[in-house]
């Protein structure tokens, strides 16, 4: 239990803008289950890729069984006994359970005799799974039971779990906890990526805390609360909002008991979501990815319709209604993703200006398009925001992250709305691009409109936020002013653990 | 280990190049299919690509087969490229055009012999409404069931194909025609007949609406919203669910307009060059129409080129099969070359081949 399995010494790795690993250290033992806890955009996923050999660090060494270990490719961590199962599968569901697992394997056994070791080693750790059947049949839970099975063939001394739980019901989430500890107590290591912070107190026997990129603390979790624990992954350091000058005027937009159902097998259904957006407010919206932040805009931006009362705008039922309709009336959205999204990435930027912006700045007539009238829009919206671009007619593709995301912004911003809608507006945006971001969005709503922000960055939204509410989970917590949160309450909503942050 | 690596910004003149380049390699490698034929390759690709222009016996009669022959290619071709820039592949025109003609002639026939100008513009428009009907059936079965619009169309083809053979057997039959499986001619009678306007290039009615259609279709496209919908939904179809494009309507629309020119297609050619319905009625312009609309770059100007082109061959290629004797399948290998060219040419302008070891 105390022999040194796997020793991380000094990994870096950088992408373009960002580091995504800077000098991380920490080591794993033997039979330990070692949980690696951060928000989004932590550096988690790079550091756990590292490992299974799928990105080669810049700098830095790895020791594991006391042998340098550096994989150039997955195969060669499965050799050498690592192996992870990730959040999303890579399953076939044409073809069976024992074929699906053959295609993963470098020197498959025949297939009588896999199929037999399956059926040993699944039920051995209480995961019973029958070879001949198809994955398309097969429930989310048992699909993953494949991934870990086929890690679980190839006798694995480290084995890497990606937010394994994230997909799970509670009773999958037991099973699977059982069949971990059955691992453990043989001597395999688990290093398990989640930031729900319950699990890792149940589960792990020591937590590495990531932030930015860098180790930042280590803990037993047995010994922390969940609240101690999301103060580590947050930071002491957020910067705490001043008293900002805020009247609210009228309400602008109401949100009643919004439900919708995702329709990805991975996304967060949203349940009972209720809010009330009154002129001049800027409302952050918190919450780890994938707790129903693009069901959230969908259901907005009116590209997925719920029941009409669901949604209001200035007392105007529109939740039946699509984005046209909605972008007449005055409720707007900007999409997290940029191309592909907001934006075609292949189509002009004058193109792209008018594929939202063609209502409310009439840039058509019977149909027809008002070319001179588009272009002047474009211009505005490159002048007013800055957008750094050749021309008008160049590809949305060819400009940077930062300046795409001012012209996305800056096109819905331009056009007047009663209630913008972002999401993530600063993801991948250098600090000068955000800065203007954030000063427009704040205009918007000094101007007289409402603004909800959806947004992983915490800093982000203390920043700008008059009132603030977590998703978690697909549902909303109440929302309350921003001014005096502390990041013990913030940690503690975003762990999705609204009744004990309400009774609080 | 070699790799393509996608370009920054394909060269725009490349783009306008590809299609050139693409004839000049089959030309090159059609020469080489002759040759191994026993054929002299010069003289072949003389024979398909000259001959038909400048042949002192065959000249005349080639040359005004050209328009008759581009007509209906660049009519299918400018309605499937629609759809095609919106992601809506609608493989089954050859299977529109024929009921559309079946549609538009059993009208004529219905009324026959009646007398008035207004019976061929009855007849082209319930001929296209008979195009776009067929092409509707792909249609309401992807937006309703999901299917794949390309397998329910092509396998529509041979519906229509076993469709015409029950007309021309049964009701359309003609009644004078001592039995013979085939309509009345429509050239015969006046009303019917496809007016004929520029004879040496057999440019007949026909070919002047595709001319009109093909400017329509450009319009619309670069100046129209429909147009900016329809390639919103092509290039990024989430984007076009963000701008309010109801995707169902953008399929609907597609297969219904390229079926709708299909189906005039059809009409017009039964009416004119066929002057009959008949088993042997569908030539494979529906098909052939999917090379010209690629060829074209997708673009209405483009595929009026592409569509003479293709009608030059076809017509050139007969010449190869008269006076050298290849066979008929060479020449289609050497039509299929044409697009099979244009599309690997198309990668090597939108990627580049390098050499690299395999490390990340």
């Amino acid at each position: 239990m105390s022999e040194t399995l796997l020793e991380i010494k000094g990994l870096s790795k950088s992408y373009p803008g960002v580091k995504a690993n800077d000098n991380v250290s920490f080591t794993i033992q033997q039979g330990e289950i070692h949980a690696l806890l951060g928000e989004n955009g932590a550096g988690k996923s790079t550091l756990v890729k590292m490992i299974y050999g799928l990105v080669h660090p810049d700098e830095g060494d790895m020791v594991l069984h006391g042998k340098h270990y550096m994989p150039h490719k997955p195969s060669e961590a499965r050799n050498l006994g690592v192996g992870m199962v990730f959040q999303h599968f890579s399953l076939f569901e044409a073809l069976n359970v024992a074929e699906n697992i053959t295609l993963g394997m470098e020197h498959a056994p025949p297939r009588a005799e896999l199929a037999v070791r399956i059926r040993e080693v699944s039920n051995a750790y209480g995961l019973p799974l029958d070879p001949d059947r198809l994955i398309g049949d097969l429930s989310v839970g048992e699909r993953q039971r494949v991934e870990i099975v086929r890690c679980l063939l190839q006798n694995p001394k480290l084995l890497i779990m990606d937010e394994p739980t994230s997909v799970l019901t509670p009773q999958e989430v037991d099973t699977l906890f059982l069949t971990l500890r059955k691992l453990s107590s043989e001597g395999v290591a688990i290093l398990y990526i989640s930031h729900k912070l319950d699990e890792i107190k149940t589960l792990c026997d020591h937590a590495t805390v990531l932030r930015h990129g860098k180790v930042v603390d280590t803990c037993i979790p047995a010994e922390e609360t969940a609240r101690s624990m999301a103060e580590m992954m947050i930071g002491g350091e957020l910067s705490m909002p001043t008293a900002r000058e805020f009247t609210p005027g009228d309400t602008l937009l109401e949100l009643n008991n919004l439900s919708l159902a995702s329709l990805d097998p991975f996304g967060t259904s949203l349940t009972n979501v209720s809010l009330t957006l009154r002129a001049g407010e800027v409302m952050g919206v918190a919450g780890v990815a994938g707790n129903g932040q693009d069901e959230l805009l969908l259901a907005l931006s009116g590209e997925r319709t719920t029941d009409s009362d669901m949604i209001k705008l200035k007392g105007v039922s529109l939740g039946g209604m699509g984005p046209t309709t909605r972008r007449a009336l005055g409720l707007l959205a900007a999409p997290e993703e940029r191309l592909g999204h907001a934006a075609a990435p292949d189509m002009s930027l004058t193109e792209n200006a008018f594929l939202s912006a063609r209502i409310r700045q009439k840039l058509e007539k019977s149909g027809f398009t008002l070319r001179n009238k588009r272009d002047d829009f474009t211009r505005e919206i490159i002048e007013k925001f800055d957008v750094r671009t050749p021309g008008i007619s160049n590809a949305a593709r060819s400009l940077s992250g930062g300046n795409l995301q001012k012209f996305v912004i800056g096109r819905e911003v331009l056009q007047q709305p009663t209630v913008l809608v972002v999401n993530q507006p600063t993801w991948g945006v250098d600090a000068a691009a955000a800065a203007d971001i954030r000063e427009a969005l704040r205009t918007l709503a000094a101007e007289g409109a409402a603004v909800l922000v959806i947004s992983q960055d915490l800093d982000e939204l203390m920043e700008m936020s008059d009132t603030f509410a977590v998703l978690a989970e697909g549902r909303l917590s109440k929302p309350r002013s921003a001014v005096g949160l502390n990041v013990e309450e913030i940690g503690l909503m975003m762990g999705g653990n609204l009744e004990e942050s309400a009774n609080a | 280990m070699l790799r393509l690596e996608p370009r920054q910004q394909a060269s725009s003149t490349m783009r306008w190049l590809t299609p050139i380049l693409a004839v000049a390699i089959t030309m090159f490698m059609g020469g080489l299919l002759f040759a191994a034929m026993g054929k002299n390759p010069f003289e072949a690709i003389r024979i398909i690509f000259l001959d038909p222009f400048f042949h002192e016996t065959f000249g005349p009669y080639s040359r005004s087969q050209l328009m008759v022959k581009a007509g209906p290619l660049i009519l299918i071709a400018t309605g499937l490229s629609i759809g095609f820039r919106a992601g809506v592949w609608n493989i089954g025109a050859e299977g529109q055009f024929v009921m559309g003609a079946i549609a538009g002639g059993a009208v004529g026939l219905a009324l026959h012999p009646a007398d008035g100008f207004w019976v061929l513009p009855l007849m082209t428009v319930v001929g296209a409404i008979g195009g776009m009907a067929w092409a509707m059936i792909p249609a309401l079965l992807r937006i309703k069931f999901n299917t794949n619009e390309i397998l329910v169309s092509l396998m529509l083809v041979y519906v229509a194909y076993n469709f015409l053979a029950a007309m021309v057997t049964g009701p359309l039959k003609n009644p004078d025609g001592f039995g013979f499986p085939e309509s009345r001619s429509f050239t015969s009678v006046d009303s019917t007949h496809l007016p004929m306007i520029y004879e040496p290039l057999g440019m007949h009615a026909g070919v002047l609406v595709a001319l009109g259609i093909v400017i329509a279709a450009y319009v619309m496209m670069e100046r129209h919203l429909l147009g900016f919908q329809i390639r919103l939904t092509g290039e990024s179809p989430r984007a076009a669910k963000f701008a309010g494009v109801n995707p169902a309507f953008i399929v609907a629309v597609c297969l219904g307009i390229s079926g709708a020119l299909a189906g005039m297609a059809g009409l017009f050619e039964v009416t004119g060059p066929a002057g009959k319905l008949t088993t042997n009625f569908p030539v494979g312009y529906g098909f052939t129409a999917i090379i010209v609309a690629f060829l074209g770059r997708l673009n209405p100007i483009g595929i009026v080129l592409a569509g003479l082109l293709m009608a030059l061959t076809y017509i050139g290629g007969e010449l190869a099969q008269l006076s050298l004797g290849i066979p008929a399948a060479a020449i289609s290998v050497f039509q299929g070359m044409m697009l099979f060219f244009l599309l690997a040419v198309d990668v090597f302008v939108n990627y580049r081949l390098v050499w690299k070891k395999e490390v990340k």
